[in-house]
């Protein structure tokens, strides 16, 4: 029983970091039609960031953050500009390349300034064990969890009460009744970017205060594919859903089966789900014409 | 027939055909002295890199008929050459089967599994379809890791020296043997995959890529059409696939990762999506980056040592910074420049 329960609370706790990731992952697609395959670096460089700011710079903990915040975003608004807007109505395999380019450059990026070895990084949760339900567990796992919920409680809100976060659920909808509303669909498609990369440094952060600052957490880039499948690629309540599912499936797997087979099972439910339902458990149904 | 005005052709004949003009079966030649004198003129290592160059273009090939003439994003490039390197090595090693039996037979076998994996493209198209094949990919990665009885436990796959009916490639003349080896197959590929185009079963791959529903109502059999994309590309991937296993003598999973899909596709992107001559473009351009990063750090040494350190990062980098360019600057890639070369060059003075 105890077994169990820790095995949820690692799982909630990943989970509610591919939640996070995810987030930014569908907020791209949501508004801008575009696959970000770049979003495992872009969760890469928040985490080296807010490295850079805490540790190296020797700021506090909320003058950190707000640095890593900024970078984030200018990242973001940099290769919404740049890199994305001139290919604006070009094929899929074209975007999906272009970010995978992009992907390998941040990654080189960080590799030139930080090398590949493992930076320190003091923890900044609490690493205390408590004990929950019989099962001794680590605090740092249940306030990541709690932090995940907030932040994503936050977006949620974002998108459902103000004038932003309403202009890009109508950009979602449809591109050219946002247009004759008077909603400036490019600052949307920036908003949106910039969104996804402060999402994705809150995960990095995350992730590298429970792991460790090293390039793996580009890895968990990857892993956002079943999760945004899951859930549908346009839904945000679905990547709560997905993260959750596939954070508790993966520990699952690998306490009571194997580890190595808890690499792969996401992408069995992947491919699973895109053979039963393509669309994931809330995404729209687009009907295509000719 | 060749014009000053361009090129204009008299019949349907005369448009079929695979080459126009002159100066096409003059750049022909000039390409086949070129390929023929290269194993006198090149050392061993750079021999080597133009025989990994040549098992390249069928790989990229293969990746083109898929993603540049059908339209179906893949990313289990990796995953398909595995499977063809994995069959190619066990029929052969242990199966005692004569090399190119066993060659054949990966090519069959990757066939067969790639139209496995392309099943999901009957419902699935783009994005959805991108990230099926990345599925699959990691799948047949995880089995091949996995399963301790293709390796025997050893992790990896020892494969003998290459020996065709009592002929056995020999030590001292390592490279130039396969150099002649390789050119012969590849040439082949090249030939074979430029005239399935021709046919109406690429015809019917190029009417899905255009539009797959409007193809439907002409009468183009779709599931048909993408299986069997699938089924043709993975089988030069897996000629591919295999023909590495025996080139390089080892087979181990860490050469079939998601950047070796990633890699093909920067090589059909910068080549030309849709375009043979580009696959073939593109593998030379994409394999020989690291290889030309290399020979100038290593010039640039004494003056800039840091360059020699942070190479692999710089080759990352430089291997991005050529996709985004490409797809920024050239979708249609070093093919369209070439055509756009040889246009100035034929119009010229005037502009068009």
């Amino acid at each position: 029983m105890s077994n169990f329960i820790s095995l949820v609370v690692y799982g909630l706790a990943d989970g509610a970091i591919l939640a996070l990731s995810a987030l930014g992952f569908v907020l791209i697609y949501k508004s801008t039609r575009v696959i970000n395959f770049a979003q495992g670096e872009f969760l890469l460089v928040g985490a080296y960031m807010f490295y850079t700011s805490f540790v190296l710079l020797r700021l506090p903990l909320i003058l950190a953050t707000v640095f890593g915040v900024l970078v984030a975003t200018a990242l973001g608004l940099v290769v919404e500009r740049f890199v994305l807007r001139p290919l604006i109505g070009e094929s899929a395999l074209s975007v999906i390349m272009v970010t995978i380019g992009l992907s390998s450059v941040l990654k080189a990026v960080i590799q030139l300034f930080f090398g590949t070895s493992v930076r320190e990084q003091p923890p900044i949760l609490p690493t205390s064990r408590v004990s929950v339900l019989g099962a001794t567990v680590p605090l740092n796992r249940l306030l990541v969890i709690v932090i995940a919920a907030g932040v994503l409680a936050a977006f949620t809100r974002f998108f459902t009460r103000s004038r932003h976060g309403v202009a890009m659920r109508a950009v979602a909808d449809d591109q050219q009744a946002a247009l004759t509303m008077g909603i400036s669909v490019p600052r949307v498609f920036a908003m949106a970017w910039a969104l996804a990369a402060v999402s994705a440094l809150i995960a990095g952060v995350l992730l590298a205060d429970l792991s460790a600052v090293e390039q793996n957490i580009a890895n968990f880039g990857l892993i956002v594919f079943p999760v945004v499948i899951l859930g549908g690629l346009d839904s945000v309540p679905g990547t709560i859903v997905g993260g959750l599912t596939i954070g508790l499936l993966k520990q699952f797997v690998s306490g009571y089966a194997d580890p190595g087979l808890a690499e792969v099972v996401p992408y069995l439910v992947l491919v699973a789900i895109l053979l039963v339902r393509p669309y994931g458990v809330f995404g729209e149904t687009r009907i295509e014409r000719v | 027939m060749a014009t000053a005005t361009g090129i204009h052709h008299r019949s349907y004949r005369a448009e079929l055909r695979l080459r126009h003009t002159r100066a096409e079966y003059l750049r022909l030649a000039l390409m086949a002295a070129l390929l023929l004198s290269l194993p006198y003129n090149l050392g061993v290592y750079w021999l080597g890199i133009a025989n990994s160059i040549l098992i390249a273009v069928i790989g990229a090939v293969g990746l083109n008929i898929l993603v540049g003439y059908t339209g179906q994003i893949s990313l289990g490039q990796g995953g398909f050459l595995a499977v063809g390197a994995y069959t190619s090595a066990n029929l052969s090693e242990r199966g005692g089967l004569p090399v190119p039996l066993s060659i054949a037979i990966a090519v069959l076998v990757t066939a067969l599994i790639g139209a496995l994996f392309g099943l999901p493209a009957l419902r699935l198209k783009g994005l959805y379809l991108a990230i099926a094949t990345l599925a699959s990919q990691e799948i047949i990665l995880f089995v091949v890791r996995r399963w301790s009885w293709l390796t025997e436990g050893k992790g990896f796959v020892e494969v003998s020296r290459l020996e065709v009916f009592g002929w056995q490639v020999s030590r001292e003349m390592f490279e130039v043997q396969w150099y002649w080896v390789l050119l012969a197959i590849t040439t082949l590929v090249v030939l074979a995959a430029r005239n399935l185009m021709r046919t109406a079963l690429g015809r019917a791959f190029m009417a899905v890529r255009d539009q797959d529903i409007a193809a439907a109502a002409i009468g183009v059999n779709l599931t048909r059409s993408k299986v069997t994309a699938f089924a043709v590309s993975s089988g030069f991937v897996g000629l591919a696939g295999a023909l590495t296993a025996h080139y390089t003598e080892t087979v181990t999973w860490e050469r079939f990762t998601l950047d070796v899909s990633v890699l093909y596709l920067a090589m059909i992107i910068v080549g030309g999506i849709g375009s043979i001559a580009g696959s073939v473009y593109g593998a030379v351009f994409i394999m020989l980056i690291p290889t030309l990063l290399t020979e100038i750090a290593e010039r640039l040494t004494a003056v800039a040592p840091v360059l020699t350190e942070q190479l692999p990062a710089i080759k990352n980098a430089v291997f991005g910074l050529a996709i985004i360019v490409f797809l920024l600057v050239e979708p249609r890639g070093l093919d369209r420049i070439w055509t756009r070369v040889k246009d100035y060059v034929r119009y010229w003075p005037f502009r068009y």
